[in-house]
């Protein structure tokens, strides 16, 4: 399909080639990001969330590191 | 992202359980979110583990029903932006991505590599990224994302214009610069940047 395409293709000037090629990387941000979100969770993750639960919450000296986590 | 809610009024086990499970599910996206600011797969997961300890304990402060992906965004970024300071990141990027190649659409002389995507995604100010990062692969509104950081919706709106243009010519032009971490110069100018994003004002103007 679209035979005289792949010809014209060739010679695509600079300046165009740039705004030619900007929906396919932005597709591409988003496979790097869809690409991890599809990823299993390692177990780290599992191990931390189940340790939550037996963290309090906000109780005197809050996460380590002791930012604030709004500003 | 206000500090009104309820401070001091503890959970009850309900919103407790609530709170965590939908915490969980946005795991993997504060896993993605992470992997794009910092690059190294490892220094984003420590990033994302310190993101949940501190939104688990300060959950009182989110509201239930609002965005939790949003909510906790604002922290990882935080985080983040904390520890570049302290200097942990030094924008490396992920090696194992280079194995992964973008699919050609027809026509197309060469694929553009996903290795070369992020590595040039990495070189881009930290609030382009950032910016580019939320609307451009998070699909986050323009709104949403001015909330996450902090700044105005015509702000995000420049500074994703920015990136995009950015990107499209470094992809184009195969010329990826690296960003020279390693330089005091430069490195001290990144510094200064981020206290900049970090006190919630963008760099407007930049080369």
């Amino acid at each position: 399909m679209a035979s005289n395409h792949s010809q014209g293709g060739k010679g695509g000037s600079g300046a165009g080639a740039a705004q030619r090629r900007a929906p396919e990387w932005a597709d591409g941000l988003k496979q790097l990001y869809d690409s991890v979100v599809e990823e299993d969770l390692p177990d780290s993750f599992k191990d931390l969330l189940d340790r939550l639960d037996g963290i309090p919450a906000a109780r005197g000296p809050a996460a380590p590191g002791g930012e604030d986590t709004n500003q | 992202m206000t500090d009104g809610g309820r401070p001091g009024t503890p959970r009850s086990a309900t919103e407790q359980s609530d709170f965590k499970r939908e915490l969980t599910r946005v795991v993997p996206h504060l896993r993605a979110f992470a992997r794009g600011l910092c690059g190294r797969p490892d220094l984003a997961d420590d990033l994302v583990q310190e993101t949940l300890l501190k939104a688990w304990a300060a959950q009182e402060r989110f509201e239930p029903g609002t965005s939790m992906r949003a909510w906790t965004f604002v922290i990882l970024r935080n985080a983040y932006l904390t520890d570049m300071r302290r200097n942990r990141f030094r924008g490396e990027y992920d090696e194992g991505v280079a194995e992964r190649i973008l699919t050609a659409p027809a026509g197309q002389e060469e694929p553009i590599h996903l290795s070369d995507l992020h590595r040039a995604l990495l070189t881009l100010p930290a609030e382009r990224r950032e910016a580019l990062l939320l609307v451009g692969a998070g699909g986050f509104s323009y709104e949403e994302a001015a909330a996450i950081c902090g700044c105005a919706v015509g702000t995000i709106k420049s500074r994703v214009g920015r990136a995009r243009a950015a990107l499209s010519e470094m992809l184009a032009s195969g010329a990826i610069p690296r960003r020279s971490t390693s330089d005091d110069v430069a490195h001290r100018a990144i510094l200064d940047e981020l206290e900049m994003v970090a006190a919630g004002n963008g760099v407007s103007t930049r080369g």
